[in-house]
């Protein structure tokens, strides 16, 4: 079965180009607004939207995203909203492929079957859920497969090539390379092992790359571009919107034009990644 | 016939995926995954290294100075008027609680697979004192996470850790406590997993965390067990300690969990009531769900976000509790019970005045309950507290409640 994920990357693959798949969190910092961001997202450049579901604990992020993560919770952002949030969306574009990335916990509460459900029929491609490592495939990657949607794993620095097939084994839609061992938000890691490491993964997958964690810049997009199949970029997204808003939580600027702003310039990035080579 | 099917023994856990029933487990990012993978290898291996065994037998022995006394409390028995009272005495420890029981253990593992720096998280700053103890005892650097609300309220605790040669950090996040400090230990970890042990220092955290936080831990029951027979003659009619995070009460619990007779009762902070959510008690007043690397009953919203708890004691202060608790709880082996804050007041002055013995807060929520229970049973039965902390690091937090200037 292809999902629209697997539809986007074929694409992209034609054109010749990465794709650029761009984080931003539900309900930051209100529903309203973030629906906003959402939809001015394809038309500023991104190809795969990544949809953050606010956690109260979020272990493996740095402290723009966590802050995001709060100021959703605070204006009432819940993961039934976050469900809304993809069918609202899904009323006029029904192309661009929406991943949903977050914890478990909310999730498992909300229960397995009813959340997929949910998601399914909300138009929901794929799941990042960061503390679900194959060892716990019985609770939502093996339900997720059988739904119909793509569970896409995290590989990272630590994952060697011994347990990379473990990793890779029921991952779908695209392999998600995070560049260093760390909380998002942190420094780009040396090129040049990002080079080497998506190469070491392609060696065990056909599955397209995307490589993020430090990635802020049009010119490191350029740079990640070059070689992988997907450059992620989310937390300089979510310090756009956090730049616009004042000390007292209102907006001095409109978030939306602020995130369409910063995809266009990593749009240009990602569109001449591979022109150096093609010359 | 409505009874739950009882296996044939509550201490077989966890199976091969760290699961203790549907608790546990390895909720962590992918990053951790091997190092955790890692860890187990080590730990099964030291489990059964007699070197290894020899040289923390030695530890406990001449550097925490184990075996702690089993001691009958005349004063609080005589006071109580019903049974008798013993006190398993884990503030007698070096660094004054049973904390030193699992670091150590854990300093020597990190030893083993050759890691350099050392972290931990802390609430009451128990475990960041004996973190920091052991760290200054085999020459590694420490850094301690520590909540910005516990670095207040446990002053000279923050004051030993760093007089041991430890970074405190405090952290802001929430409410500053140790869910907080957990968090952005965890954090650390993910971004220095190269050379950085994770010294947990609870029962709770993946696997294989529980399981060996609670072995190291179970020292305390199992003297506690050879010591009523050698002193009493039999065993006790039931055992009683406060959980938090849960190591103290799983340490003493575990020995004792085949013995059917033996009740046990573990105490849960009841803050001020259960009614809102002041309080920590995740396993009277929770719901089952997944943080800090298991599963295990949580205080969460009805969207599953974490709700930060209260209590006067900072090491109960924590809104999940170890999955094997959660496990006992769920089989009905252990009751748990709320105290509340002002009955643990009571009990540690009650404690310092009839026994001469300062208990932490912590300990005072077991001592609570026992004060409860005591006058409801025979003078010839016999009830074993874990008295798992010393007290003087909470004289400050005891003077504001008494409105006391010290």
């Amino acid at each position: 079965m292809t999902t629209r994920i697997d539809r986007r990357f074929a694409k992209l693959k034609d054109e010749g180009r990465p794709a650029l798949v761009t984080y931003f969190m539900g309900g930051d910092p209100d529903y309203d607004t973030s629906l906003r961001i959402m939809k001015a997202m394809p038309k500023a450049g991104t190809d795969v939207i990544e949809l953050g579901m606010p956690f109260s604990d979020p272990m493996a992020d740095g402290p723009a995203i966590q802050a995001a993560g709060l100021r959703a919770l605070k204006s009432g952002q819940t993961l039934a909203k976050t469900l809304q949030m993809v069918r609202d969306f899904r009323t006029d574009d029904n192309d661009t492929p929406i991943v949903m990335m977050g914890y478990y916990n909310p999730i498992y509460l909300y229960g397995v079957e009813t959340f997929l459900a949910e998601a399914v029929e909300a138009g929901v491609d794929g799941l990042i859920v960061v503390d679900l490592p194959p060892e716990m495939d019985e609770e939502l990657c093996i339900p997720a497969i059988r739904a119909g949607i793509n569970f896409i794993r995290l590989a990272t620095p630590t994952t060697d090539d011994k347990r990379l097939p473990k990793v890779l084994e029921n991952t779908s839609g695209f392999v998600y390379y995070v560049s260093m061992n760390g909380i998002t938000g942190s420094a780009l890691a040396n090129t040049g092992d990002v080079t080497e490491a998506v190469k070491r993964i392609k060696s065990h997958t056909d599955l397209p790359i995307c490589v993020g964690f430090g990635v802020k810049t049009a010119e490191q997009a350029r740079v990640i571009g070059a070689s992988a199949d997907g450059v992620v970029v989310g937390t300089a997204i979510v310090n756009a919107v956090a730049n616009v808003l004042g000390p007292d939580g209102r907006m001095t600027a409109d978030p939306a034009e602020a995130v369409a702003t910063l995809i266009g310039g990593l749009a240009q990035g990602v569109r001449q990644a591979r022109l150096a080579h093609a010359g | 016939m409505n009874k739950p099917i009882e296996p044939n023994s509550f201490r077989t856990g966890p199976d091969e995926q760290g699961m203790f029933g549907i608790f546990g487990g390895r909720f962590v990012a992918e990053t951790l995954m091997p190092l955790i993978l890692d860890l187990q290898q080590h730990w099964e291996e030291a489990k059964t290294d007699p070197d290894f065994q020899a040289e923390l037998k030695s530890l406990s022995t001449y550097y925490a100075g184990r075996p702690s006394k089993l001691y009958f409390a005349e004063g609080l028995t005589r006071h109580l008027g019903g049974a008798k009272i013993y006190l398993k005495r884990e503030d007698l420890n070096h660094t004054g609680s049973h904390k030193i029981n699992n670091c150590l253990g854990q300093i020597l593992l990190a030893k083993r697979m050759g890691k350099t720096r050392i972290i931990a998280e802390t609430g009451a700053g128990q475990h960041g004192v004996a973190s920091a103890t052991v760290s200054a005892r085999f020459n590694l650097p420490c850094v301690v996470y520590m909540g910005a609300t516990d670095v207040e309220r446990q002053k000279p605790n923050v004051f030993r850790m760093k007089l041991l040669g430890a970074e405190v950090n405090a952290v802001t996040a929430g409410h500053g406590t140790l869910k907080d400090a957990m968090n952005e230990a965890l954090r650390d970890w993910v971004t220095n997993v190269h050379d950085t042990y994770y010294l947990i220092g609870t029962a709770a955290g993946p696997h294989p965390y529980p399981e060996m936080v609670r072995d190291f831990q179970a020292v305390i029951g199992t003297e506690a067990r050879e010591q009523i027979q050698e002193q009493e003659g039999r065993l006790p009619d039931a055992i009683i300690a406060a959980v938090g995070g849960g190591s103290n009460a799983i340490g003493l619990f575990h020995p004792f969990l085949d013995d059917r007779d033996v009740r046990i009762i573990g105490v849960e902070a009841g803050g001020r009531g259960l009614e809102g959510v002041e309080h920590c008690a995740s396993m009277s007043a929770g719901k089952p769900g997944v943080l800090h690397g298991n599963r295990t009953y949580l205080l969460q919203d009805k969207d599953g976000q974490i709700i930060e708890g209260h209590s006067i004691s900072a090491g109960l202060d924590y809104p999940g509790v170890g999955p094997e608790h959660s496990f006992l709880r769920d089989t009905k082996r252990v009751e748990y019970v709320p105290i509340l804050d002002d009955e643990a007041l009571d009990a540690f002055q009650l404690t310092t005045r009839v026994e001469g013995i300062i208990p932490a807060l912590e300990s005072a929520h077991a001592i609570a309950h026992a004060v409860k229970l005591a006058p409801t049973m025979d003078k010839d039965q016999i009830i074993i507290i874990n008295l798992s902390g010393r007290g003087d690091k909470d004289v400050h937090t005891v003077a504001k409640m008494m409105g006391m200037e010290m």
